[in-house]
């Protein structure tokens, strides 16, 4: 088995509102390969990223994988409505770093393109 | 050429701002005579409230209870989110500028084209592949041109800048753009149904779609954004460097927060710590739990007036300095200021609407007018 970051496997991992109540993640991957390997390696779950935010189930509104742009895309609630006073992202665009560190375990045969 | 949303916010005064600059553009330049149509998109309070009072119930979106007379009158104003209905009006009325109040990004394209008798699906899927530009194009830019055109039972859209390209990915892509969901689009009148779009590459920059539905709704419903005025605000900002203090930086907030309690009262007010270089970013969704070595926090005094806001963000953020930890070496003060005051900010607001209300003719939410602009 060979282990990579998430951000050395994704073309594009952001974050944004997704209306005023929530936020929503995109994770989007170069090619149909890439995104059948992640997808099947468990790594980017509904479960890890409940695990990874801290996050009770019920604030996962959306849990999707959209095979046409070879993506996986999750949503959450938020707390307090986006520009509430002492909301310290209004827009939600700076809460996806947390994904580019997730390691992901693949098969040693899974030739995936450099990522440079 | 079409604009919805005028300011941003589509409030009627953005909207009479923007004819008016349309007006005064074509009196400088000495443009022949051409038509301006407008739309306003404010809902009044009293509509709303007969709504209620009729038991014509104001559903919330994503969770929120149905929308009450209470929270109404604490909403400062309200805007109804237009779909093609206004826009296809002041077309068939001869309008060669539309200015709009508050719409849906993709009712703005999708009425042009229904205006022209293209299909439904179709007409609203071109609306919102186009609706940020390039965002449906590779690779990433500033929202540069694209072009998209319905041919033949699909939509062809076609990057403009000689740097991108619309591939199969990037267009099927922006449909996920601040969406909870990429295959439906809510619009009022129906649903935009993308689940069963194909995506083609049709040429180096350009992709066709074909498949998307559009599903009508019965009696339609139209989305209501509004906020509600929270107070007067102020904004103060402190510094810390000491790792002890870091490392008990929630008791030296703590410490402050005493002091205004003692000061204005347990309510009334609100007091915001954010804290950066801890969690400032994330607050609670943060999974680093090691602080840095130099933390800037935040204070946002939140007041019914602005002298009561400016001296409880002054209590909150001053009283950081005078906060004394038992086994801190300095002792001539916890903080570092970059300015010893609290600064003015704009009022704070919440967002007290984001509900839908159910209207027998769409256009009853969205009066239109008629201007003449040039000479």
């Amino acid at each position: 088995m060979q282990t990579r970051k998430l951000h050395e496997l994704a073309k594009t991992i952001r974050s944004k509102n997704a209306g005023v109540d929530r936020i929503t993640f995109d994770i989007i991957f170069r090619d149909r390969r890439t995104y059948d390997a992640v997808r099947h390696s468990g790594a980017v779950s509904r479960e890890a990223v409940l695990a990874l935010y801290g996050l009770p189930e019920a604030r996962l509104t959306d849990f999707v994988e959209f095979d046409p742009a070879f993506a996986i895309k999750f949503t959450i609630a938020r707390l307090r409505p986006s520009g509430s006073a002492g909301d310290p992202d209004i827009f939600g665009a700076q809460q996806y770093a947390p994904l580019l560190d997730i390691d992901v375990t693949l098969p040693d045969n899974e030739p995936l393109d450099d990522p440079a | 050429m079409i604009i919805g949303s005028a300011g941003d916010t589509g409030t009627n005064s953005r909207v009479d701002l923007y004819v008016g600059i349309i007006q005064e553009l074509a009196r400088k330049h000495n443009l022949p005579k051409f038509r301006v149509g407008s739309f306003y998109s404010e809902v009044s309070r009293d509509y709303l409230r007969a709504k209620i009072r009729a038991g014509d119930t104001i559903e919330g979106l994503e969770g929120r209870p149905a929308l009450t007379e209470a929270e109404l009158d604490a909403t400062a104003r309200v805007v109804g989110m237009a779909g093609v209905h206004p826009f296809m009006e002041l077309l068939d009325r001869g309008a060669d500028v539309i200015i709009g109040g508050r719409s849906s990004d993709s009712a703005i394209f999708a009425a042009a084209a229904l205006h022209r008798g293209y299909d439904e699906g179709l007409s609203y899927y071109l609306g919102k592949v186009l609706e940020c530009a390039s965002f449906c194009a590779e690779p990433y830019g500033g929202k540069e041109t694209v072009l998209g055109e319905i041919v033949d039972g699909g939509v062809h859209v076609t990057a403009m800048h000689p740097d991108q390209r619309c591939t199969v990915a990037s267009v099927a892509g922006h449909a996920m753009y601040e969406r909870s969901n990429p295959n439906y689009e809510f619009v009022a009148g129906g649903m935009l149904d993308m689940s069963r779009c194909h995506y083609e590459q049709l040429a180096e920059k350009t992709t066709r779609v074909t498949g998307p539905r559009f599903v009508p709704i019965g009696r339609v419903r139209v989305k209501l954004e509004g906020a509600a005025k929270v107070g007067e605000r102020y904004i103060g900002m402190a510094a810390v460097r000491d790792p002890y203090t870091i490392a008990n930086i929630d008791t030296v907030i703590g410490w402050a927060r005493q002091q205004v309690r003692e000061r204005f009262g347990e309510t009334g007010y609100e007091l915001h710590y954010t804290v950066y270089g801890r969690d400032g970013v994330m607050g609670p969704l943060e999974p680093v739990r090691t602080p840095a070595h130099e933390l800037c926090i935040v204070v946002q005094g939140v007041a019914p007036t602005r002298e009561m806001a400016e001296e409880l963000c002054m209590t909150g953020t001053r009283q950081m300095f005078y906060a004394r930890l038992p086994n801190v070496k300095g002792t001539a003060g916890s903080m570092a200021f970059v300015i010893d005051e609290v600064l003015p900010a704009s009022p704070a607001y919440r967002w007290s609407v984001n509900h839908t209300v159910g209207v027998d003719d769409p256009m009853e939410l969205f009066p239109t007018h008629m201007h003449d602009a040039g000479v």
